[in-house]
């Protein structure tokens, strides 16, 4: 018989609900660090990014079925198909800002907009003539075990997702901050114009804030699909609309806003939907993860428009 | 509501009419079949499933199985007074969605196609059986298993596979009698489908003496069940039930594995699939599903369809072998009737008395399939393994009763009512209906109506 004790949680239960609310929410931060890269240089909101994402899973996929098929190392491989999936949408998110955003550089604000959503519907499209319609399993590359902490259980792969994602924003920030390139994407974020005539080439700038912002996307596709257990072209849909949640709660364009909203979003989803049920005597269920996590949202931005984070212009990335 | 009731029955009497004189002539609406004698006669069918998102895979089976059967249909080159027929499929994307869904009988019906096959889920079906009744046509589906699809009364609405009104019960039945479950977590995904299916489930489950620990809710999208799996956790239920399709129930197999769940999953047909065990691997041992009919391998024509549909697509991923059918009771009733004309096809769908791949088809009437079977696997070593058929062409557990008891409940009403102890079920259910709820005549008065005796029946 379960007991049915409504309002006092379990230890381990409480405590694996915020496992699984940090690593859903460092999964989301690492694929909003790509939308506020992009957004904090250009003001633009790249809805392709999740594409990027998916991409990027599928590449690592592909690249490490081949590479086991050939019988390299597990561990090579996954390099190798991290390599090789970064490289791809590097070079995607290059393309992807040449062709469908520079041209519309000067254009109303919701051209750009427009395209982007049009990217990723191609994107989503060509993935799917290229890796089919079917749900694929993604190898076992990273490390598989687990750990009893309090009775919840924490898998390295877990473990590896939220540390990622934390070296990633510091990383980044660091970068923004500390070197000469992240000083010409200040630069440029506050007037191109002005950043130009100041010797600094606003169009390769914008060009590389694209290129690492979809390269972190493959990071963020490998670490999705490694957590899942499987990938699928239409993966980065979904997952590309929570980041952007994230990344406006956070603050769109602050990098650590970014990390803050998602982790944010992350355990609200999952105290959501293990609580909200008990909390309310079974009036709202599970049903309502969403909306909760929403409704948190809409809160956030009617007391503070600009996101949590958001004020600090200045650290625009 | 654009489409009072009184206008639903108009056009099923138009129909009637149509019925009723179609021996002497094919009158209006008689699109391809008109006298120009000599060129060959071409036989529209419109498919419906979804090709593109999560369950591409499954839609693209069915398009598949019904594409193996109109080829067959004109290998076998049937004449019609000297003129030879000619089918054509058109396949169509309804994504899944209610609203596309409609979209794509709109189309249909302006493409004059003489019959549907489809849709392949609850979600698009119903809505879309409202325009296709309205226009006349034929609707043949080879996999809506919500028992609402037949229920609204409409007169073109058939299907091929059991309703959940049988499959619920007999899972519900199976958790107790044969898996002893004690206690049951549930969760669905918010469809038409998943929903309907669990709610049925828990229906039966209860009635034998279950008791039901949880309910979580979910989406048809998502891939994280990290939460609501914890919560089960805590609940320690027996045996989880997920109503809803394999998309979502591998990873959580996967993810029931990671938490160190030890519960098993039982599902419906929507889990079902070689894609579920190929992609959940060593997370999927164990688990049960059902699907509505006999295994592949037992079916009449099951062997050798396998081989055939294998050469030409590869695995089967679902309902393939029931699409197959669902085209040939059509091309069957096209025979009979001698037309293409919608009219006519239609007066003879009910007579249908088919040896199809799947079983023998006979329509009760309501256009539900007579003596639908359900058989119960278990994922072991890497594929699922027949355990029990319940029911099926033998006598059977009288599939009348159950069916004369949902036309009482009329349509979705019947769902979100039975959800009572929930409190908020009838709610839910609407949410996640409203999509359709625009277009099933009967729906929207019925779950408002059920939903307020539910939630004092909570306290």
């Amino acid at each position: 018989m379960g007991d049915c004790q409504p309002i006092i949680p379990a230890v381990d239960i409480f405590l694996q609900q915020i496992f699984n609310g940090l690593t859903l929410g460092s999964i989301y931060a690492l694929v909003a660090l790509g939308y506020t890269m992009v957004y904090g240089i250009m003001g633009l909101i790249n809805f392709a990014h999740g594409e990027v994402v998916m991409i990027g899973a599928l590449t690592a996929l592909a690249t490490a079925k081949a590479l086991l098929a050939a019988g390299v190392p597990p561990p090579l491989v996954l390099l190798l198909a991290l390599l090789v999936a970064t490289l791809v949408c590097m070079a995607l998110g290059a393309a992807i800002e040449r062709v469908a955003y520079r041209p519309l550089r000067n254009a109303p604000r919701l051209a750009p907009l427009i395209t982007a959503i049009g990217v990723s519907i191609v994107l989503q499209q060509v993935a799917m003539l290229v890796w089919g319609r079917n749900y694929h399993s993604v190898p076992q590359l990273l490390p598989a075990g687990s750990y009893e902490i309090l009775g919840a259980q924490i898998t390295e792969v877990q473990l590896i997702i939220m540390a990622v994602a934390a070296s990633t924003m510091l990383g980044l920030m660091q970068l923004v901050n500390r070197t000469r390139l992240g000083r010409a994407m200040r630069a440029t974020s506050e007037s191109p114009a002005i950043a130009a005539l100041m010797g600094v080439d606003a169009n390769r700038i914008i060009m590389l804030t694209f290129v690492i912002g979809s390269g972190l996307g493959a990071l963020a596709g490998v670490m999705v699909s490694a957590n899942y257990g499987i990938a699928h072209y239409h993966m980065g849909f979904l997952l590309g609309l929570k980041a952007f949640t994230a990344a406006v709660l956070g603050g769109i364009g602050n990098l650590a806003g970014a990390m803050v909203g998602g982790l944010l979003l992350g355990i609200i989803e999952a105290l959501g939907a293990g609580y909200i049920g008990d909390l309310t005597g079974g009036v709202l269920g599970s049903n309502y993860q969403d909306v909760f996590a929403f409704f948190v949202l809409i809160v956030v931005l009617i007391f503070r428009p600009s996101g949590l984070m958001g004020e600090k212009v200045a650290e625009r990335a | 509501m654009k489409f009072p009731v009184k206008a639903v029955s108009l056009s099923m009497i138009a129909a009637f009419a149509m019925m009723g004189c179609g021996k002497e002539a094919p009158p209006p609406p008689t699109p391809a079949a008109a006298p120009p004698p000599p060129p060959p006669l071409v036989i529209k069918l419109g498919h419906a499933a979804p090709l593109t998102g999560p369950q591409a895979h499954i839609g693209k089976d069915n398009e598949n199985g019904a594409r193996l059967a109109v080829e067959d249909a004109n290998a076998a080159k049937i004449k019609f007074g000297g003129r030879d027929v000619k089918f054509e499929l058109m396949g169509e994307d309804d994504q899944a969605d209610p609203k596309q869904g409609n979209l794509v009988a709109q189309k249909f019906v302006d493409a004059k196609v003489n019959a549907v096959i489809g849709h392949l889920n609850s979600g698009t079906t119903i809505p879309a059986s409202k325009v296709y009744s309205d226009a006349g046509i034929p609707q043949v589906s080879p996999s809506a298993t919500n028992p609402a699809y037949t229920a609204q009364g409409f007169k073109t609405a058939f299907r091929v596979m059991a309703n959940d009104v049988q499959q619920g019960k007999v899972l519900g039945e199976y958790a107790v009698n044969n898996l002893k479950a004690k206690t049951v977590a549930i969760i669905d995904d918010k469809t038409a489908y998943g929903e309907g299916l669990a709610s049925e489930f828990k229906k039966a489950a209860t009635a034998a003496g279950v008791k039901v620990v949880a309910e979580e809710h979910t989406d048809d999208k998502a891939v994280d069940f990290a939460a609501i799996l914890t919560k089960v956790k805590g609940k320690k239920p027996d045996l989880v039930f997920y109503g809803g399709m394999d998309p979502q129930a591998a990873p959580m197999a996967m993810q029931m594995k990671k938490l160190g769940i030890k519960a098993r999953l039982l599902m419906g047909d929507g889990g079902c699939t070689s894609e579920f065990i190929k992609n959940a691997a060593d997370a999927a041992e164990g688990h049960y599903c059902s699907l509505p009919g006999i295994p592949y391998e037992k079916m009449p024509g099951g062997p050798k369809f396998i081989e055939r549909f294998k050469a030409k697509y590869g695995d089967i991923q679902l309902y393939a072998p029931y699409a197959y059918d669902a085209v040939m009771v059509v091309v069957d009733a096209v025979k009979r009737a001698q037309s293409a004309d919608s009219a006519r096809i239609l007066a003879e769908l009910p007579k249908t008395d088919y040896k199809g791949v799947t079983t023998t088809i006979t329509f009760d009437d309501k256009g539900d399939i007579k003596d639908g079977a359900i058989s119960l696997y278990v994922a072991k070593g890497g594929k699922w393994e027949a355990m029990d058929t319940i029911g099926g062409p033998p006598p059977g557990p009288a599939p009348a009763e159950p069916l004369a008891g949902m036309s009482g409940m009329s349509g979705m009403g019947g769902m979100s009512g039975m959800t009572g102890p929930k409190g908020m079920g009838g709610m839910s259910g609407m949410g996640s209906m409203q999509g359709m709820s625009g277009m099933a005549p009967a729906a929207p008065a019925k779950p408002a109506a059920a939903a307020v005796p539910a939630v004092p029946a909570k306290k």
